[in-house]
């Protein structure tokens, strides 16, 4: 082979490249020059013509929202259709801020849907229908008729709005839909782009975005968004050069949203709301066999009605700045001590882990004495004797104190994890909280002051009693009492129980099974249940379920709100936000349980006196169907 | 020196900046913002964040040109290392969107391929620098080699459209080190004949059913489609279609600036990004591309002087690289969006809305300056 010795890479060689180098440059810009002229000369009457037709535009049509139904078949969430003054900015020929000062004089324009206008028209396209005032009187429909003529690019259009029939009725539950913000709207077009639909061609995806008018922004309306909001409609139709519709060209319908068939009775919901009265708290029905949820209390409540239309800036300064926090969903949220609520859950702990016999008794002197610190019971000169069952129908403190002492804090919260304390349940709404299930483990990660990281044997203590750093939702009270009456069979809660499809009708279940199963021996459950029905025959629940027709397995409970630290409530806050938590868990009948329920009424003082009632009233209604009376009764809005 | 001007004083802003490249520069962007105006009413893109790229651009364009050429020789080897090292992290742990794994998340999100554009001749000049003089065959050989990965790991990523561009940085340095023609001759035959069976025989490769080696299913659809529009006009064909609508009815004089239907009535996609040129066509006409033509070549033209007296074989090569990448940017884009070409996602360059192009090219016109600077410092 014969070395190539010439070098490659003189001033020479290079120069002579650049040389080549723009000559080729030239003809490329040649060739372009060619193709523009090829183009724009000698075919720009075909091209001119095609532009000329070219008036095609896309216009599309809002899809109908799901239905939101209650177990018995009552709409509690639906669309109304409402005119709307509506301006197509392509067919306007002033400066559209000087035509929306013009048809203020006609029809009455607020500041507010004037901001909504403008930042709805930045985004859009100009052959595009733009709400400015929406909910016009029939009156105001008319006026603008008269003067129609004087607008050219504005016209009045049939829109539909959701609408809460029973008003703040289930607001928690049900959350509330909204304008579609411009973060709203990046999240769908990246999620129907990840979704990698080939049905939608690039061009129509961000075209079926801009047809959604408004999401679901909190509770069941934006955890199954999806599913409630169908598919967004379109035409193509011809336009004249000013965006004026000529003629359709081809139509495609909006496929409305599927129905969402609920596990709750809104009735129950509505009694329930009805006894907490002004008073604050939160309160979960679940059916045991099931995992359906039939009521999802958090009062107090607030009106999702005020929120359709964007909410006036008045109105949600002061829900916000309410110290009774109407806005807070608080069985989904909201975490508190369980108190006394939690011994049933500890007895079980300490049969199943064989800590206790039901019949081993101890004596109680009224206190509890571990070093040097005295936990004291409720009862200042004890209860005496006490066996397993007696402890829970009487609250006795001294019990549990001890008994938490001998388990120690490993065995406690690995057995309450298991019931889901401190755990998420799982339910079909979004911004479920977790809570606090006290170990070795959270604390110390919980602390970053190595002092305070250690778990202590003190701190075992109050956990007995359902203090200390116990700190839990009534979601899951509710769900581990359910468990319990279930035989342990754990049932995933939810509050939609059905999908339905809008054509086909077709019914899908969202949760169709058991999730899992935990093993706790028979009789061990029939001691706890013992125990509980003994709260409401002989023990602290005695007087509000007094005659009452059906077995029923109960505990009352008081938490000490000054366990939260004050980290929820301001020590400036009035006095009342500093009471004691009144909690009760239910479930009936005992022999055979189809209903577990927990509840916690805020500052109200004893569990026996201010939640036991709520829960007598909501199961003798599930059980007897009987209305208490003082309630309203409940009235189907058409 | 107490009573200097301010001029005086503010000499060292401009100095070694060339005057000839900012004018043609500045005249590109003025028509850019001219037409993004045009594109961008009624939409929520804001000029004042194209004012911010480009002011971003120059100042990009700034530094870069105060750095001394031999630093970035120095540099340009790690360069080279550091992308290929990413984009190997690309194809190990790179994020999917839309079907394509092209971006890294090293806390922010990248795309390393971007890099490998200006990397890709740095290395090759870099490397034939330091065998200068003594230049052989299998150095060209090692050069392919050096190119080859890179273009490899982005093509299937896939990104054919900026594996292209990578590789024809590469190939021009390449080509301007003296590769010799015979060698380059058979390819380019080769290649031509390619395009021409395909136009020719276009109707029974695009017929259904038939699915040709190498490409993605839907490069193969933007060739066909390409070969003929109407094929699916409003499918993928319709991007082409309607730029090439706005392009012809806009005729010698164009149809006037915010008064092209095309635009306006929202039937050109991406219309201020990569077929903003559709816009400054309808608007402005044939004689409007003339001057831009015109513009462009001035610009590599200039790109070229510079490159031709640059003092070593390192800024000769990479000047000469970047300006024609430049040129390839435009070229491509303007055909692309005529119809001439696929549609691939290269913008015009100082025209197109977008700040990575935009600090791209404020980067690459920056080494030119650099290399116009070094070469003064030579002479005196």
């Amino acid at each position: 082979m014969v070395r190539n010795q010439e070098p490659f890479s003189s001033l020479e060689t290079f120069q002579e490249r650049i040389k080549v180098g723009l000559w080729f440059v030239m003809a490329c810009l040649l060739l372009l020059f060619f193709r523009f002229f090829w183009l724009q000369v000698i075919k720009h009457t075909k091209y001119s013509t095609a532009s000329e037709s070219n008036r095609i535009a896309i216009i599309t049509t809002p899809s109908q929202r799901g239905l939101i139904i209650d177990r018995n078949g009552i709409v509690i969430a639906r669309n109304f259709p409402s005119y709307s003054l509506e301006i197509t900015p392509a067919g306007v020929n002033e400066p559209i801020e000087d035509l929306v000062d013009s048809l203020n004089s006609v029809l009455k324009i607020s500041q507010k849907d004037k901001t909504n206008f403008f930042r709805a028209l930045q985004g859009a396209k100009k052959t595009e229908s733009i709400p400015i005032r929406n909910f016009l009187s029939d009156e105001e429909v008319a006026r603008f008729f008269s003067r129609k003529y004087a607008y050219p690019g504005v016209e009045v259009q049939v829109r539909y709005f959701r609408e809460y029939p029973y008003q703040q009725l289930g607001s928690h539950l049900l959350g509330y839909t909204g304008r579609i913000s411009q973060k709203d709207r990046e999240k769908l077009l990246a999620e129907l782009e990840e979704s990698q639909d080939d049905s939608t061609s690039d061009e129509l995806k961000p075209i079926k975005i801009k047809g959604i008018q408004q999401v679901g922004k909190i509770g069941l309306e934006q955890s199954y968004e999806k599913e409630l909001r169908g598919t967004v409609g379109y035409n193509q139709v011809e336009i004249t050069a000013g965006g004026r519709v000529v003629r359709n060209l081809s139509s495609t319908a909006a496929v409305a949203g599927s129905n969402l068939s609920l596990a709750v009775d809104i009735k129950l919901q509505y009694l329930i709301e009805q006894l907490y009265g002004k008073r604050r708290g939160a309160a979960v029905v679940i059916e045991v066999s099931t995992g359906d949820v039939l009521a999802f209390v958090s009062m107090p409540t607030f009106n999702p009605n005020s929120f359709i239309d964007g909410i006036d800036a008045d109105l949600w300064k002061k829900l916000n700045e309410s110290l009774e926090k109407p806005l807070f969903n608080r069985p989904l949220r909201g975490t508190y001590p369980p108190g006394s609520t939690f011994k049933p859950f500890m007895a079980l702990a300490a049969l199943e882990g064989k800590f206790r016999t039901a019949d081993q008794g101890i004596y109680d002197p009224g206190y509890f004495k571990f070093g040097n610190t005295v936990f004291r019971d409720d009862a200042e000169n004890g209860h005496g004797f006490v066996s397993m069952r007696q402890s829970i129908a009487v609250s006795c403190d001294t019990y549990y104190y001890i008994l938490a002492h001998d388990m120690g804090i490993n065995a406690i919260s690995s057995f309450m994890k298991e019931l889901g304390f401190g755990q998420q349940t799982g339910i079909d709404i979004n911004g479920e909280v977790k809570g606090i299930l006290p170990s070795k483990k959270w604390k110390k990660a919980y602390y970053s002051d190595p002092l305070k990281q250690k778990w202590g044997e003190g701190d075992t203590i109050s956990i007995g009693i359902g203090q200390g750093y116990n700190s839990y939702s009534i979601l899951q009270l509710a769900q581990a009492t359910a468990i319990l009456a279930n035989g342990g069979v754990v049932m995933r809660p939810h509050l939609v129980k059905l999908i339905e499809d809008p054509i086909t009708h077709q019914k899908t279940p969202t949760v169709p099974s058991e999730t899992t199963r935990l093993n706790f021996k028979p009789e061990n459950l029939k001691v706890i249940t013992e125990g509980m029905v003994g709260v409401n025959t002989t023990g602290t629940g005695k007087v509000p379920f007094a005659g009452v027709k059906y077995p029923v397995a109960g505990k009352t409970g008081t938490a000490q709100v000054f366990s939260l630290g004050g980290k929820d409530y301001k020590a400036s806050a009035i006095s009342e936000f500093k009471r004691d938590h009144a909690l009760y868990i239910a479930f009936a009948p005992a022999d055979k349980p189809k209903y577990a329920l927990a509840l916690v009424v805020e500052n109200a003082g004893f569990g026996a006196t201010a939640a036991a009632p709520i829960a007598r009233q909501a199961l003798d209604y599930l059980m007897l169907n009987t209305w208490p009376e003082g309630v309203p009764p409940w009235k189907t809005v058409q | 020196m107490e009573n200097r001007s301010i001029t005086q004083r503010l000499n060292f802003l401009w100095q070694g900046l060339d005057p000839t490249l900012g004018v043609i520069l500045l005249f590109l962007v003025v028509i850019g913002n001219i037409t993004f105006m045009s594109a961008s009413s009624g939409t929520v893109v804001s000029w004042v964040e194209q004012a911010r790229n480009i002011l971003s651009a120059a100042i990009i364009m700034w530094i870069t040109s105060r750095i001394p050429i031999k630093w970035l020789e120095k540099i340009s080897l790690w360069v080279y290392l550091f992308g290929v090292a990413l984009l190997i992290g690309v194809a190990v742990f790179g994020l999917v969107k839309k079907g394509a794994r092209r971006w890294l998340n090293i806390g922010v999100v990248i795309q390393p391929s971007e890099i490998m554009k200006i990397a890709m001749p740095m290395m090759l000049a870099w490397y034939f620098q330091k065998k200068d003089g003594l230049i052989q065959l299998r150095d060209f050989f090692i050069a392919f080699c050096l190119l080859i990965l890179p273009t490899y790991l982005i093509a299937r990523q896939p990104d054919l459209g900026t594996a292209i561009l990578v590789l024809a940085a590469g190939f021009y340095v390449i080509l301007f080190a003296g590769f010799p023609w015979r060698f380059i001759l058979p390819f380019f035959i080769i290649a031509l004949l390619g395009i021409l069976l395909v136009v020719i025989f276009g109707d029974s490769l695009c017929a259904k059913g038939v699915s040709w080696p190498f490409l993605k299913s839907y490069q193969q659809h933007r060739v066909c489609t390409l070969l003929d529009p109407s094929s699916d006009p409003l499918g993928k064909g319709f991007h082409t279609l309607q730029s090439m609508i706005a392009i012809g009815s806009g005729g010698i004089f164009g149809k006037g600036w915010m008064k092209g239907t095309q635009t306006h009535l929202e039937f050109i996609p991406e219309k201020h990004t990569d077929f903003i040129f559709a816009v400054f066509s309808e608007e402005f006409g044939l004689f409007g591309n003339l001057i831009l033509l015109f513009l462009f070549f001035l610009l590599i033209q200039r790109g070229l002087q510079i490159a031709a007296s640059a003092p070593n074989l390192y800024s000769r090569l990479l000047g000469g690289a970047v300006t024609l990448i430049f040129f390839t940017y435009a070229f491509v884009n303007m055909a692309m969006v005529s119809g001439l070409l696929p549609v691939v996602g290269v913008p015009l360059p100082f025209i197109s809305y977008g700040g990575t192009a935009l600090s791209t090219l404020g980067f690459g016109v920056g080494i030119l300056m650099s290399i116009n600077r070094s070469r003064r410092l030579v002479q005196t």
